[in-house]
């Protein structure tokens, strides 16, 4: 073999080479794009057909019937709200106290690996077997569709959220800080009360936020278990609308007010979510 | 150190300060035996409390599935007759539209995921490595019922005019394959809702596998550039190879998800119990789906029952690839430490 041949094909192996390299690497752009190509899609329709069905009117009247010309949204944000807030307010101590003992009592213990373990497997659970769950707990236990069993479906999505940022965060809290304080004759549940979750304020804050954001669009755990609720109802006792739900009624009927509605519901949760998750962001990168 | 610290209060105390304490002697608090003992107990509790809640979803379902279990035992799983008239249940067609929306979204997710996690962690500039990044993640938390909502009226239509009906002119007359795209042209139907999944997935999988390929050693990657390596070759054959684990754990995750997924699906799969047409485009039902029309609505008895048992099984079968995925990427965590 002469040296020119070696050489050519040499030439040719590392032409080959730069071809594969070139298409693949166009490949992962057009991948690239092709992502954000459906979030600009889809957040440009949210905005479109959204937009077009804001209106004050939204806010002040209750859920219409089909074909009818006014009508909101007002009970279903109203419900949507309010479960939101009470399952955060319900979850959170649970998830927070759980994540405490993840990262403070039980980080090599069987107790804590299995549920460590478990609530990975929980965060990505699917949410309507929780609607399941609750529904033969509670609802047909007292037979009735209720707002407190869609709390307590929402409290057990926040959970598992709550608990994996808690522990995420406390472990990040370097171990000189509970030493110097324990050094101090600190009782333990002070060293965490007060020094290491004050000092992982910001991360905590961070997964409530998240968790809020991730069960305020959740529908498939309300679907029966707060059902909903064409009218105003303020008691917990009895089904209770919420936005995701009545988007969900909404879109699927034929009727051109309900659909022009569900836009507009979807247009809110859109931008709360957003807005929840930039904020959980911001907060932990002023922190962090 | 004491350049900076401020002039004593005490002025008098200065000079007996070394030798005797200023102020008052410190109060000595007690610590009360029983905060920490309670506060420990709190902690244990909640992580009890995780715990008892998987078994209790377990076992409610059992309970609850339990007329459904007893009347067809494993034979739900390949009966295909779903009537609540007749009061005859079984749940392969769910089973079969469940699976096959997430086979197609896999299809369709994990390369593209795969490419944008190889974007961003080596070809992407750095200034844009960040909001893209972001980008990804926000895709990721928008709420299901908004893919599933533009999937029925904005994506669905075009689906059928601009692939379906070309496929069925093109494909007119093939055998096999004309029969998978047969049907009227209305854009819902296992397709669709792989599509949707697939975007829906799309995120989570290119998220994770960014956050996984970002683990291997910068020593290796940098080696393999020096020795004239290109970056596809350093991706297939150094980055590739170190995180497979990791990798697979991110796909599982995607795939957990798209099994569990309900919205999304529901709006665009077309609710019908049907096997009878393979096509891709005729309308069919998953497991969650059927959840989230019928259960509402479902007589208490045999027809409730065999809804729970369709969730068990769901359950069952997303707990099995979760925990995969877990297992698989806690083994890439505990690889690192050993091999960098």
């Amino acid at each position: 073999m002469s040296i020119n041949s070696l050489d050519s094909g040499r030439m040719a192996m590392h032409r080959r080479r730069k071809r594969i390299n070139a298409i693949a690497l166009s490949l992962s752009l057009g991948a690239m794009a092709f992502g954000l190509f459906w979030l600009i899609w889809i957040l440009f329709e949210t905005f479109r057909l959204g937009l077009g069905g804001l209106s004050l009117a939204l806010f002040t009247e209750m859920t219409p019937p089909p074909m009818s010309e006014t009508g909101g949204l007002a009970n279903a944000i109203f419900g949507s709200l309010t479960m939101v807030a009470l399952a955060t307010f319900l979850g959170t101590p649970i998830g927070i106290m759980a994540g405490v003992y993840l990262a403070e009592y039980g980080q090599r213990t069987w107790l804590g690996s299995t549920t460590r373990f478990i609530n990975d497997i929980l965060l990505s659970a699917p949410s309507i077997v929780i609607g399941l769950f609750i529904y033969a707990l509670v609802v047909a236990r007292f037979k009735a569709f209720s707002g407190y069993a869609g709390i307590l479906a929402l409290a057990l999505i926040v959970i598992p959220v709550v608990i994996r940022t808690t522990e995420t965060m406390l472990t990040l809290i370097p171990n000189a800080m509970r030493e110097a304080a324990y050094a101090l004759g600190t009782p333990k549940w002070r060293v965490i009360s007060n020094i290491t979750l004050k000092s992982a304020r910001a991360g905590v804050v961070t997964g409530i936020l998240l968790a809020l954001a991730r069960i305020a669009g959740e529908t498939a755990p309300l679907l029966f278990t707060a059902l909903s609720n064409q009218f105003w109802s303020m008691d917990l006792g009895q089904p209770m609308a919420s936005l995701p739900v009545t988007i969900f009624k909404f879109a699927m009927s034929p009727y051109e007010n309900w659909q022009k509605l569900a836009w507009a519901g979807v247009f809110l949760i859109t931008m709360g979510v957003l807005a929840l998750n930039i904020a959980a962001r911001v907060m932990f990168r002023n922190k962090h | 150190m004491a350049a900076t610290l401020p002039a004593s209060p005490f002025p008098q105390a200065q000079d007996k300060a070394r030798t005797e304490p200023v102020g008052e002697p410190p109060v000595q608090r007690k610590a009360s035996p029983w905060a920490d003992i309670v506060f420990s107990l709190l902690a244990h509790g909640a992580a009890w409390l995780v715990l008892l809640l998987l078994l209790g979803i377990i076992g409610s379902l059992l309970v609850s599935a339990m007329p459904a279990i007893r009347e067809y035992g494993l034979s739900f799983l390949w009966r295909s007759d779903w009537d609540p008239v007749k009061n005859q249940y079984g749940g392969l067609v769910m089973i079969y539209g469940t699976l096959m929306t997430s086979i197609i979204a896999l299809l369709i997710a994990v390369p593209v995921s795969f490419g944008i996690a190889l974007f961003l962690t080596e070809l992407s500039p750095g200034w844009l490595r960040r909001p893209l990044g972001i980008a990804v993640e926000l895709l990721a938390a928008v709420p299901s019922i908004v893919y599933g909502m533009w999937g029925l009226l904005v994506f669905g239509p075009i689906l059928a005019t601009y692939v379906q009906q070309p496929l069925q002119k093109l494909l007119h007359g093939v055998p096999v394959l004309s029969r998978l795209v047969e049907g009227a042209p209305v854009g819902i139907g296992i397709f669709s809702a792989g599509v949707i999944l697939a975007i829906m997935i799309i995120p989570f999988i290119a998220a994770v596998m960014r956050d996984v390929f970002e683990t291997t050693p910068a020593m290796l990657r940098e080696s393999a550039y020096g020795l004239g390596s290109t970056t596809w070759e350093v991706v297939f054959r150094v980055v590739l190879p170190y995180t497979k684990a990791g990798v697979i754990g991110a796909i599982m995750l995607g795939l957990g998800r798209a099994l569990g997924e309900t919205m999304a699906i529901t709006f665009v799969i077309g609710n019908m119990n049907q096997l009878d047409s393979p096509s891709l485009f005729a309308a069919a039902n998953s497991i969650t789906s059927a959840l989230a029309n019928e259960f509402a609505e479902a007589e208490e008895g045999l027809h409730q029952a065999s809804l729970i048992y369709l969730g068990l099984i769901l359950f069952f079968i997303t707990f099995v690839v979760l925990a995969l995925s877990k297992v698989l990427l806690s083994q890439l965590k505990k690889g690192e430490g050993s091999r960098t």
